[in-house]
């Protein structure tokens, strides 16, 4: 039995809104994340997908606590990351560490990537003097495929894939744990992309890291990802082994995600019965009652807007949706 | 406590590095260079005042009053026969005095304010820039009179309340350029990664709201110097028989018909001042921004 190496219970991020003017009254909330359950294990690869705006990027900055959530239970080896003190955050961060969607913007421009990748040792007093930072700095640049000698330059001086890779030999700098990649591809070009894919793999693979990985399509973590997690407006829909997933999807939504990833083979592909959703997603300010999905499923009946389904099943293949009992076995046929 | 040790001194000789590419930066920009070589030399005139200056400021001599520029009296005479280039000279001192050390007081209290503001925003950002709103809805020259109305007229006392009057513009501009960094994705890096607040406002903030707190210090810099003008003028700032270019400016006013010399050089001395700080102002301000710095330096090399 795997080690659970972050665990999350029950997340739930809501973000007031305020009326204008002076008084400024709370008037609703954006339940961007609406009670999220997830689990990821020591040495895995779990990748949370879902379309823009369901709260996947919010849950893995909540996670890391970067967003204060508004309720849950988020623990990392045993640690209620939730309950810590400013002092003891800031201390835990050496054993997490985020990689940014825009390797651009996640770069101070005025600091050159040598400063940049030493502000974690500076940070946490590791790699003791100057000297010490500095060769470390230099093995870190090498582990990622920069040369150490352009150290001094600024994040503007190099390419998207480069200026990625510094995001990452920061987020590596204090040897940490636990990573979370939120996107970390998806601002580069296709060609870049695989390099990147690649090098987060070898580090894996190399330092045994956990990674949490966002993405918001299906395909870009098909090759990655040990375990998957499919998020809509705010919660977890379904989760099950790679394998497991893409050969049997339950949930209607991520049968839909799949049917929308092509096949790289015109055979097949020809064949493909793409399930399109119909209707937009629904405001999180104002979610539907029940299961939030049932307003674009196609299998919707009575209970859905009813009840809340749970997030349950059997050998690691969770399925919140009523179609399946509490083994995920499914009790409602097909239309 | 060893480690904020050890974070000062890599952090200082970091920062010497990078002052000298910001040095090396600012010299091959020629009107910055020219600022620069202004400001030295006034800098150095007023240092050696006493010793270039003719006559002594208050050397009256009636029978040669409000004569035009001569070899006597390189920028001629004023109404009481004073010399206007020895006071002119005499006058870069306080004028400069006054400049420097008014912005400084602004920038010290502006821009700590603008940058707690705007970093922490909620409660302490409303509570801090109502109260510079209040002292920013009092117009200036009525604030810095009830100042100098409380500590009594006096050069000093004229310094501060110029730095007061110009300390919520330093907050403003702080916390605006703060404000659009807060949520900036380097930023949340940093706070992933363990950085303290203070250690995110004095190296990620603060760098790089930079560049447009040194332009209002170029701008205030000379309205500092016209603002003392405005107090000495109503007798709460430098007193006379002491001169000073505002003053003499004002006083100048008068006998602008038959005696222009006696507006024109000390005006002459506040453009020029105003002017070196606003072209070195522009030239740091190119200096410090990495990627503009680039793209002089490349064009140095073609």
């Amino acid at each position: 039995m795997p080690e659970p190496l972050v665990s999350v219970e029950g997340l739930k991020v809501h973000f007031p809104v305020r009326s204008s003017g002076i008084l400024r009254r709370h008037v609703a909330d954006v339940k961007a994340v609406d009670g999220v359950d997830l689990t990821v294990y020591r040495g895995e690869t779990l990748g949370l997908v879902g379309e823009s705006g369901c709260g996947k990027s919010t849950t893995g900055l909540a996670i890391l606590r970067l967003i204060e959530a508004t309720a849950g239970r988020i623990e990392f080896d045993g640690i209620d990351v939730r309950s810590l003190s400013k002092r003891d955050l800031r201390r835990l961060r050496r054993r997490m560490a985020m990689i940014f969607q825009d390797p651009m913007a996640s770069l101070d421009p005025r600091m050159s990537i040598g400063d940049i990748v030493a502000e974690p040792l500076v940070v946490h007093g590791l790699a003791g003097d100057r000297a010490g930072r500095r060769r470390r700095v230099g093995e870190l640049l090498e582990l990622v495929g920069l040369n150490p000698d352009h150290r001094n330059r600024y994040p503007h001086e190099f390419s998207g894939g480069q200026r990625q890779r510094v995001g990452i030999a920061r987020a590596l700098a204090t040897e940490p744990d636990f990573i979370v990649c939120d996107e970390p591809i998806a601002a580069l070009d296709v060609s870049i992309q695989a390099q990147v894919m690649n090098l987060l793999q070898d580090l894996q693979d190399e330092l045994g890291l956990t990674y949490l990985f966002i993405a918001h399509d299906l395909a870009a973590v098909q090759h990655f990802s040990d375990r998957i997690a499919v998020m809509y407006l705010g919660r977890i829909v379904e989760t099950a082994s790679r394998e497991e997933l893409y050969a049997s999807p339950k949930h209607p939504y991520t049968q839909a995600l799949l049917s929308a990833v092509p096949i790289p083979d015109p055979e097949v592909e020809r064949n493909r019965r793409r399930i399109l959703l119909e209707g937009d997603v629904p405001s999180p300010i104002d979610p539907p009652s029940g299961c939030n999905f049932r307003t674009r499923c196609p299998y919707a009946f009575e209970r859905c807007p009813v009840e809340d389904p749970a997030l349950e099943g059997a050998e690691g293949h969770l399925v919140a949706c009523h179609l399946y009992d509490e083994l995920g076995v499914r009790v409602r046929g097909e239309r | 406590m060893t480690e904020p040790a050890a974070e000062t001194t890599v952090g200082v000789v970091a920062h010497r590095s990078r002052l000298r590419t910001t040095a090396e930066t600012v010299l091959r920009n020629r009107l910055a260079v020219f600022g620069l070589v202004i400001l030295v030399l006034l800098v150095l005139v007023a240092l050696a005042a006493p010793l270039i200056a003719p006559y002594t400021i208050n050397e009256v001599d009636v029978a040669n009053r409000l004569q035009g520029p001569s070899s006597q009296h390189w920028f001629g005479t004023d109404e009481l026969g004073r010399d206007v280039f020895s006071r002119v000279i005499i006058a870069s001192r306080v004028s400069l005095q006054v400049g420097f050390v008014s912005v400084g007081i602004a920038l010290g209290l502006g821009v700590p304010v603008g940058l707690i503001a705007g970093y922490y925003g909620g409660r302490i950002d409303s509570i801090l820039m109502r109260l510079m709103d209040i002292l920013f809805s009092i117009p200036a020259i009525v604030l810095a009179i009830a100042i100098l109305a409380a500590l009594g007229p006096d050069i000093v006392n004229a310094m501060i309340a110029i730095g007061v009057v110009y300390t919520p513009i330093f907050a403003r501009i702080t916390r605006g350029s703060v404000l659009t960094l807060r949520d900036a994705v380097f930023v949340q890096a940093a706070r992933s990664i363990g950085a303290s607040d203070l250690r995110i406002i004095g190296n990620h903030v603060f760098p790089n709201v930079i560049a447009p707190i040194i332009v209002q210090t170029s701008l205030s810099l000379a309205f500092a110097i016209l603002a003392e003008a405005a107090l000495s003028f109503l007798g709460l700032g430098v007193q006379p028989p002491n001169p000073a270019w505002g003053r003499m400016l004002s006083e100048g006013r008068a006998f602008f018909q038959q005696a222009p010399w006696m507006a024109i050089f000390p005006g002459l001395a506040i453009f020029a001042t105003v002017f070196a700080f606003n072209a070195l102002g522009d030239g740091l301000r190119d200096a410090l921004d990495p990627q503009q710095r680039s793209i002089i330096e490349s064009r140095g090399r073609s």
